[in-house]
């Protein structure tokens, strides 16, 4: 079973990859991690890519987020291509077009909510939208707290900072690893809905890797990858629908 | 426990690589100190017992030897050795041969006419040719000894020097005007002073008693044995056949020998003594390195140490495996610090005997058992009680710490105690320090300079903060985030960047300390010699020992001078009589310096503060302020005084003088005392006026009016200060060597702190290089860190070395006259900008570590 070119619909790509290769080591230790892979990520669309442990979910978001170097392929951010791009090039993209939000927060616990939310812009030097700032901050809630330190927020608040990070720049994409991982799942709901609005309110691009199928029923489409290659994908999923294709991998695992 | 220790200690090989260096290099210095002075003194010891071997009995003249130096200040009563005396004793039983010895100083010139080696160092003897013609104590090299007035020899290497070969006519002279001598040979000598830097001149023995004492005396008679002969009993003959003399005393070589070694030892222990002071304080800022280290290693395996307790581990359990892994790491590197102490001693032997020309005497290492101990046990318990408070801290994990979240606890526990304490024992330090310094009181300031170390080393994580604020806004608008990040990090664990910093701060105390003392010192010096001395130049010997008469009546013929005055040590006893509540009789000594009384004040300035000005001319004596206050003089005492010819007379005090570097504490008139000394004695210096100033022709008349000598210098004032100015310059960069082994311990500190920092937030730096910092960004962002941190440690140790400068020279300002304390900008600054560029150094590794982490993995780290 394969989902090539399918997969790629019309309208403009945030984020898009062709042919994808991901090979770690070499003769007897060699691991295919990426096989092959074409992916779509279109504009204003929330997306979740799913697929059991080892699956090759974090790999694809690495390579296409500019974080880790592919064997062979292609794979662009707008109209850039990443590939071939030298390490500083790849710095002031992520900086300037990617928005990151990781499984364990990753806050400078140094600096308070509001510094570590500017902290991209700051390191590019730019001055934020203070009026887009303060949309961002009022959506997820964290008006009277951007003055704190994250030992002084919960988990669910050091999220929330970290997702109004990722907003704050106007990215064209955001990347979430596993975002509520580290969460309860009021917490996590939380910001689940927090990412949906923030796709559906303010137009952005968001590319979430989760292994919950709740998590991945707010998206708008999931995409489900098994040994390196996209196997699946479910429209407007539900938490059962998604459970249901996973059960079936996890079937297919047993049988074969 | 032990395994688990081990385990910890090879785990951690590499964040343990800078602590086991700065114990090593801190026992490497104890090690190194104690096996070169052993060495050394053993040398020493094995070169004076050969020297000593043929001697069985020796009498010594104490008012002949080192008449050198002292011509004749002092009364000769008793009996002298002569030729007579030899004679007598080379007939004793048991008795082979009698050398009669004679000693001093001679300068030697080169063709330049500049003294050859160490003015203090040159000494001169008597050549005594055996019965195969050469003296056994001196064999030759080359040529032959000398055999009349017109002849000399010298040591191989001061002939070597000066370039003469044996019939060359040697420039020589002792105190009067140079002597122009044919060089007849070359001996070889392994007499420690000539050695070291000096000169050896060996002259018929006629001439060296002419020189030195008086025709037919000796200084020194030295008894050989025939064989078979008990030193004992010879030396009984020896002081049966001696003339009555409290002057002469007779000895057996072996006591000499062990005398020798007595003093040798003295002098190896207190240079021992010496160098263990710079060694402790390497130490000392070791363990502030590792407090720090095993801190930090205890906070990052905060998880593993709580598992441990959860499967039941005890307190004790765990203070025990940080204490062994302590004493691992101790061990470690007090024994590579050993043999690196042993290097550094075969290094400063060959650094001694090479570039530096001290050509100490040969000897085996000396690697004594105790060095071995003490340098293990120095490194190991330096280690352990360093270690000591982590190891508690570990004990206080609750088991529950294993289960909580991987993040670092963000809470630091108070540091309220900590302040409490550090402030009182800095405000008690200050106020010793203050007491110390208005009452003069070396101790009391020593005491309160410590103190206030301690106290400020304890309140240093309080200082942190609002000192290094102070670089925040130069940082942000420089370096924009990197900087900023860099500020945030360096304050936010106190107590790490406090006892980093502070490692610095020893070494910048100190050298900033004696920087601020001898700037201050140069300046009194400079400011005393312009306002106390009028004289155009001084003449004096250089290895201060009497001029001779004749030099002063050059002088006073020489062309282009003014005004002169000698100044005339004259040694005399007072007789108090019972009115002060002293015994009578006994008298007190006293020198009075002998100056002309017409003269003098157009040579010095003489301020009186009480008395006459004209107290000279009238007879009188002047006293310094000091001297009057010691002995209790008082204008209009009348003193009776015994001469050293043994007149008796009364001396009225006219005058008490200001405090003057120029002048002696008791001055009398030349007139008045002069005919009662020895005749020719005691010449210790002249002043000299020129009819236009100083100027160079005058320099060169009065050069030429000593004769040429080498050992006389003519100083101006220029030259006065030039001279102190060196002086204080080779201590300060004698004692800026010896702390820099602290500095390079205070460094690997830094970069160590820096090294696990970046280790403990690589999930931080990777987040940064995701979100878009660059590795410069990164590398900048370290760098600026550590910049941070080394400046505050600079910035506190120069404050602080500026304080305690400030009341050492307090105390000072009854030696030196107005001295006050003098901070030289341009070197603090250069203090506070090599502070910076060790922090720069100290984070080029780790900064680069940082930026090349890979960014997953470091994301993904815990």
């Amino acid at each position: 079973m394969s989902f090539p070119a399918t997969a790629v619909r019309t309208g403009l790509a945030a984020a898009r990859a062709t042919g994808l290769n991901k090979v770690y080591g070499e003769g007897e230790t060699r691991v295919v991690a990426l096989d092959n892979v074409s992916v779509t990520f279109p504009q204003g669309e929330f997306t979740a890519i799913m697929g059991p442990s080892g699956s090759g979910k974090s790999t694809l978001m690495h390579c296409m987020a500019g974080l880790d170097t592919v064997s062979s392929g292609s794979t662009t951010i707008g109209d850039t291509e990443l590939v071939g791009l030298k390490d500083k090039q790849l710095t002031q993209l992520r900086r300037d077009h990617i928005g990151f939000i990781f499984q364990a927060f990753n806050l400078l616990p140094t600096l308070t909510a509001l510094e570590n939310i500017t902290l991209p812009m700051d390191i590019a030097g730019r001055k934020a939208d203070q009026a887009w700032l303060d949309r961002v901050v009022d959506t997820v809630g964290l008006s009277g707290r951007l003055g704190h330190r994250p030992s002084q927020l919960s988990g669910g608040q050091q999220q929330r900072v970290a997702c109004a990070r990722a907003l704050a720049g106007k990215p064209d994409i955001i990347f979430a690893d596993e975002p509520t991982g580290n969460l309860d799942s009021r917490s996590g709901a939380e910001i689940l809905s927090f990412l949906r609005n923030s796709v559906r309110e303010l137009g952005q691009t968001v590319v979430m890797v989760t292994h919950d199928p709740v998590a991945a029923s707010y998206a708008d489409r999931v995409v489900f990858l098994a040994d390196g290659r996209i196997v699946d994908e479910l429209h407007a999923p539900t938490a059962d629908t998604v459970l249901d294709r996973m059960r079936r991998f996890d079937a297919k695992g047993r049988t074969s | 426990m032990f395994r688990t220790a081990l385990r910890n200690v090879l785990a951690h090989k590499g964040r343990l690589l800078m602590t086991m260096l700065a114990v090593m290099l801190g026992t490497a210095f104890v090690a190194g100190t104690l096996v070169f002075t052993d060495t050394m003194g053993q040398a020493l010891r094995t070169q004076n017992s050969k020297s000593y071997a043929d001697i069985a009995v020796t009498v010594s003249d104490s008012e002949a030897v080192g008449r050198g130096y002292d011509h004749g200040g002092r009364t000769a009563a008793g009996p002298t050795l002569t030729e007579d005396t030899r004679r007598k004793l080379v007939t004793l039983p048991g008795a082979a041969d009698v050398r009669g010895v004679v000693s001093g100083f001679a300068g030697i010139a080169d063709h330049k006419g500049a003294l050859i080696g160490n003015g203090f160092s040159t000494t001169g003897t008597n050549y005594v040719p055996g019965a195969d013609g050469t003296d056994p104590r001196y064999p030759l090299v080359a040529g032959r000894g000398p055999k009349d007035a017109g002849e000399i020899a010298l040591d191989t290497r001061t002939a070597e020097k000066g370039g003469f070969k044996v019939g060359d006519t040697v420039r020589v002279a002792v105190n009067g005007p140079v002597m122009q001598l044919k060089l007849t040979g070359t001996l070889h000598t392994n007499d420690p002073r000539v050695t070291a830097g000096g000169s050896l001149a060996a002259f018929d023995t006629a001439t060296a008693q002419q020189l030195y004492l008086s025709p037919g005396r000796f200084a020194e008679l030295d008894v050989r044995a025939a064989p078979g002969t008990d030193d004992t009993a010879l030396l009984a003959a020896v002081r049966q056949a001696l003339p009555q003399g409290d002057n002469l005393k007779a000895k057996t070589g072996r006591e000499l020998a062990d005398e020798q070694d007595r003093m040798i030892a003295q002098g190896t222990r207190i240079l021992s003594t010496f160098l263990m002071g710079f060694a402790a304080i390497a130490l000392f800022v070791g363990v502030f390195i590792i407090a720090n280290t095993f801190s930090m290693l205890v906070a990052q395996r905060t998880r593993e140490l709580a598992l441990l307790r959860a499967v039941g581990a005890t307190r004790r359990q765990i203070t025990r495996s940080v204490k062994v892994e302590a004493a691992l790491v101790g061990l470690t590197a007090s024994v590579a610090g050993l043999l690196a102490g042993i290097g550094i001693a075969l290094g400063l032997k060959a650094l001694l005997n090479g570039p530096m020309d001290a050509n100490l005497p040969d000897g085996p290492l000396v690697i004594a058992p105790t060095t071995v101990l003490a340098a293990i046990a120095v490194g190991v318990l330096v280690t352990l009680v360093a270690a000591w408070l982590p190891a508690r801290r570990a004990s206080r994990i609750a088991p529950v710490a294993a289960m909580s979240s991987s993040e670092q606890p963000a809470t630091q526990k108070s540091l309220r105690l900590r302040n409490t304490v550090g402030l009182l024992f800095s405000l008690a330090g200050a106020a010793a320090l203050a007491a110390g310094a208005s009452g003069k009181e070396v101790k009391l300031v020593g005491l309160g300079a410590g103190a206030l170390l301690i106290g400020v080393f304890v309140l240093t994580p309080l200082l942190s903060r609002p000192l290094i604020a102070l670089f925040a806004p130069l940082l942000r608008a420089v370096y924009g985030t990197p900087g900023k990040l860099a500020r945030e990090n360096a304050v936010r664990n106190p107590r790490r960047t406090a006892a980093t910093a502070s490692a610095l701060t020893i070494g910048v105390t100190l050298i900033t300390s004696l920087t601020v003392v001898g700037a201050s010192v140069n300046k009194a010096v400079d400011d005393s010699t312009s306002s106390d001395l009028k004289a155009d130049y001084t003449v004096a010997m250089q290895n201060f020992s009497d001029l001779s008469p004749e030099v002063a009546a050059q002088i006073a013929k020489a062309p282009g001078v003014s005004a002169m005055s000698t100044e005339r040590s004259v040694p005399v006893t007072i007789d108090r009589g019972q009115d002060r509540g002293r015994g009578a009789g006994d008298g007190e000594n006293e020198f009075l310096t002998a100056v002309d009384a017409a003269t003098i004040d157009q040579l010095a300035t003489v301020r009186i503060r009480e008395g006459s000005a004209d107290a000279l001319e009238q007879g009188k004596l002047l006293v310094s302020s000091g001297r009057s206050e010691q002995a209790r003089y008082k204008v209009g005492d009348v003193l009776a005084v015994t001469y050293p010819d043994g007149s008796k007379g009364s001396l009225t005090v006219g005058g008490v003088l200001e405090a003057n570097t120029a002048l002696a504490p008791v001055l009398a008139p030349e007139a008045v005392v002069g005919p009662h000394a020895q005749p020719g004695s005691g010449l210790e210096k002249v002043l000299v006026k020129g009819t236009n100033g100083a100027t160079e022709q005058l320099k060169q008349a009065l050069r030429d009016a000593t004769g040429g000598n080498p050992l006389i210098a003519v100083k101006g004032e220029k030259d006065i200060k030039a001279e102190s100015r060196q002086a204080v310059t080779n201590i300060l960069n004698m004692m800026y060597g010896l702390l820099g082994m602290s500095v390079v311990i205070a460094v690997l500190g830094v970069v160590n702190t820096m090294a696990m920092s970046v280790f403990e937030r690589r999930r931080e730096i990777g987040m940064l290089r995701a979100i878009g910092l660059d590795r410069l960004g990164i590398r900048r962002m370290v760098r600026l860190e550590s910049l941070l941190i080394a400046l505050f440690g600079g910035l506190v140790g120069v404050g602080l070395g500026i304080l305690v400068a400030w009341a050492g020279v307090r105390t000072l300002a009854d030696d030196l006259k107005g001295i006050t304390t003098v901070v030289p900008p341009l070197q603090i600054v250069c203090f506070l900008l090599a502070a910076a560029v060790i922090g720069l150094l100290a984070a080029l590794w780790p900064a680069h570590r940082a930026a090349k982490l890979d960014i997953l993995d470091a994301i993904r780290s815990e």
